[in-house]
């Protein structure tokens, strides 16, 4: 059996891939969500939705992956991390039950604009409501013995509000380029000059967030600024810059697949950033991956469990993305709709 | 008023509403899903394009019923973190890993073929469609096992030793296959099926009374009383089996369940109360309608079983609500055996060929009772969630863990505002899916409905 200091760090490593997994595949399903609030034309708005129709529920579920696997895998954490952010994650499950009923609710006549309306805000609110989780996380939060004793609004600060400012972006940004793939025509346009507008922004307050942290975290300081690991983490934040250029420039060249690509390369470039950040935290200085890890016996029946599995998860959800590809017509929402409008059955 | 500054409580009810008001969900979309797979299965074998319609219209249902059940599925694994921190990091690293199984192997399965299911009868052959159809049904029930052996699992912990406060686990299958498990499984599976044979029974059923569809209808209703043939006796004697594992192995929520207070001495046998109004604070019944020796019978099979009464056990170790207890296992009996009878009933009617188009309109009465039985199944469902759950306490883990010491330490108010935030948005949800699947039923399913040609795969 491997050394469970070894297992913790292979669970940290699989925690994180299903992590990015959710904030990159949720991360644009949610952006166009926040997108869908751009627009005053229903019948866009449906051609935003019935984009993400086959695809929105196994976005989400990275997210009950991630859950079950750090319920799992790190007990203490879940129970700590969850208890200590019980305001922004009920917002959030709360924002997401609207995000998601909206994909088969929406085509009922009557209430179309109220379910249209909670796609949009549900997704916006998910979406805040994660980036003040993720704020919280990295600005710290009290934990005596493995339990949270700070106050339930401890999530709630300037640093924070930053952060959730920079996952709305982030999101839109994804979801953007993800809609210069899926979209053609006037929609595939606009969404080029939103990819443009939400990349500068995301830029700007990633930026503002790598100068702000090492000099209010002290810990995010003797991580980036000594010797010789600044040497080792230079290229993640030089990466995260060369993917932006190369975003611009696909924009320009009016590429299909190459923004969303270089988009995610910045998300993934940020996300390595925290990872390394954080590490072995989960909560800086205070839970300890290590500690917190579940019984070596427990990592590893998990790891035959859920790390098995890996792969063919992946497998069938790129499947699924596969079986999907292509443009999103104008008149696809009727094929993508559960509902019968106008008493006749879709025929899909 | 004193509960409302109650932090725990107010947790345990938040997790009583949302539970009670998620379960309803997947009941159908466990039982639905198999009887898509029944359908589809129906038109490949037989060509009957009917059956094609069939698919193509419960579809539209199980979509509905699908999503919702998703997104109100989704807070309950948060609140276990949320509102639980403290269980959350004493039994995680059992508990929370089934969990984490329930998501990589159920749900993603679901998830990941559920797009294919639902869109993509154009874009994929009619074997690979078959076989998406199948794995959602597969990764639906897989996500029943799951979750019943992690609540099996607080029923009877087994498979390892409370230390230092927290659970260590020696053995994975003692856990996963604890002595309440295959109960809790097979009994819960069984009544998603049960309660979705009668939802689709009920609604051909009234398709059959307004005289709609006639034919078309008695297709699926036809199927699904023949299913319920099985599944109601099974169900009975499943409930049995339950009932005699809760007298072995949590003999206070037993005792409890049926208002039983004083141990029965042999050669005497427990007597069992048909009807009481049990009070825990004088510690008996205030009035009851016994019937001798039955209780041992039904918890022993045996005429003298020794059945142990309430006042066996310390008063903080006995279960609250205790009238709530005895009435709803009374309420989830009572319809399993109506459930059988209407079963019975329409087999009695349907002998030698009764059941054909032309007279199935002089079946009024029959016809209206299944349809008056559509919400019966969820609500036996519910009442024995209520047996399971309420009769565990005042334990989260049965003889581990007392609920009121693993919660998370929230301030009241925060707890009731989200309490009040999940019941108002899930009742919503609720309210909008009677309207929405009112609308599906009234719009009818599209008889022009034509199969895609075998040869008009088209990828974009």
């Amino acid at each position: 059996m491997p050394s469970p200091l070894l297992l913790a760090d292979i669970w940290y490593a699989i925690l994180g891939l299903f992590l990015a997994l959710y904030v990159v595949l949720d991360g644009f399903t949610l952006g166009v969500g926040i997108l869908s609030l751009f627009t005053r034309d229903e019948s866009r708005r449906n051609t935003l939705m019935a984009s993400l129709s086959s695809v929105w529920d196994a976005n989400e579920t990275w997210l009950v992956v991630f859950g079950g696997a750090l319920f799992g895998a790190f007990p203490a954490m879940y129970g700590v991390v969850l208890h200590s952010l019980y305001i922004p994650v009920t917002v959030m499950l709360l924002a997401l039950i609207f995000r998601g009923v909206a994909f088969e609710y929406h085509a009922k006549s009557g209430t179309q604009r109220f379910w249209r309306a909670g796609f949009g805000i549900g997704s916006l609110l998910a979406t805040v409501a994660q980036g003040y989780a993720l704020g919280a996380l990295l600005g710290g939060l009290t934990v005596l013995n493995g339990v949270f004793m700070g106050s339930v609004w401890q999530w709630f600060s300037p640093f924070a509000s930053l952060a959730a400012l920079g996952v709305v972006f982030g999101y839109a940004l994804l979801g953007a380029t993800y809609l210069v793939i899926k979209t053609d025509g006037a929609l595939q346009a606009q969404s080029r000059k939103f990819a443009r507008y939400f990349g500068w922004l995301t830029m700007a307050v990633g930026g503002m967030i790598s100068v702000w942290t090492p000099l209010r975290f002290d810990y995010v300081f003797t991580r980036w600024f000594s010797w010789p690991e600044t040497l080792y983490f230079a290229p993640l934040p030089a990466a995260a810059v060369a993917c932006f250029v190369l975003l611009l420039h696909a924009l320009r060249r009016e590429h299909e697949y190459r923004p969303f690509l270089w988009s995610v390369g910045i998300f993934l470039t940020s996300f390595g950033g925290l990872a390394v950040t954080l590490y072995p935290y989960l909560i800086p200085n205070t839970l300890n991956i290590h500690a917190a890890a579940a019984p070596p016996a427990t990592l590893t029946f998990m790891l035959v469990g859920i790390g098995t599995l890996i792969p063919v998860m992946l497998t069938y959800n790129a499947y699924q993305y596969r079986v999907f590809r292509g443009k999103v017509s104008t008149q696809s929402h009727d094929k993508t709709s559960a509902l019968p409008k106008g008493g006749t059955g879709p025929d899909y | 008023m004193d509960v409302l500054s109650d932090a725990v409580f107010l947790s345990r009810l938040q997790f009583a509403v949302t539970t009670m008001l998620h379960i309803v969900w997947p009941i159908f979309s466990i039982g639905l899903s198999l009887f898509l797979v029944v359908l589809e299965l129906l038109w490949l074998k037989t060509g009957d394009d009917d059956w094609y319609r069939h698919a193509r219209f419960w579809a539209r249902l199980f979509l509905l019923n699908f999503g919702v059940g998703v997104v109100t599925g989704l807070p309950l694994e948060f609140e276990f973190g949320t509102n639980w921190a403290t269980f959350s990091s004493s039994v995680g690293s059992f508990f929370g890993n089934i969990l984490g199984f329930e998501g990589a192997m159920a749900f993603m399965l679901e998830a990941g073929f559920l797009g294919i299911m639902a869109f993509g009868w154009q874009r994929v052959s009619r074997s690979m469609h078959l076989f998406s159809t199948v794995m959602v049904a597969f990764g639906a029930s897989l996500s029943a096992f799951w979750i019943m052996s992690a609540n099996a699992w607080m029923q009877t912990p087994a498979g390892g030793v409370m230390r230092a406060g927290k659970f260590e686990l020696t053995s994975y299958s003692a856990a996963i296959f604890n002595p309440n498990m295959p109960w809790a499984v097979s009994h819960m599976w069984v009544a998603c099926v049960e309660t979705s044979a009668f939802v689709i029974g009920g609604i051909s059923a009234w398709y059959l009374l307004r005289g709609v569809h006639s034919a078309f209808f008695l297709k699926s209703f036809r199927l699904a009383f023949i299913a319920t043939l099985v599944l109601a006796p099974l169900q009975i004697f499943l409930g049995d089996g339950s009932g005699q594992n809760v007298f072995e192995h949590q003999p206070v929520k037993g005792a409890a369940l049926e208002g039983h207070w004083e141990t029965n001495r042999p050669p005497q046998g427990a007597a069992w109360a048909l009807l009481a109004w049990p009070d825990k604070q004088a510690q008996r019944n205030r009035w009851s309608l016994e019937v001798p020796d039955v209780l041992s019978l039904l918890a022993t099979h045996s005429r003298d079983g020794v059945v142990r009464g309430l006042r066996d056990f310390p008063l903080q170790d006995q279960p609250p609500a205790l009238p709530l207890l005895f009435y709803a296992f009374r309420l989830m009996v009572l319809i399993g055996f109506w459930l059988l009878f209407l079963g019975a009933w329409t087999a009695w009617v349907s002998r030698g060929g009764g059941l054909q188009p032309a007279n199935m309109r002089t079946q009024r009465r029959l016809l209206q009772c299944w349809v008056a039985t559509i919400p019966l199944g969820y609500i036996a469902a519910e009442a024995g969630w209520v047996v399971r759950e309420v009769g565990r306490q005042p334990w989260i883990v049965y003889g581990l863990l007392r609920t009121r010491e693993q919660a998370s330490a929230l301030p009241a108010g925060v707890v009731l505002s989200s309490l009040i935030a999940y019941t108002l948005v899930y009742l919503l949800l609720a309210l909008a899916f009677i309207v929405f699947a009112r609308q599906i039923l009234f719009a009818g399913p599209d008889m022009g409905l034509v199969p895609t040609a075998k040869n008009a795969i088209h990828s974009p």
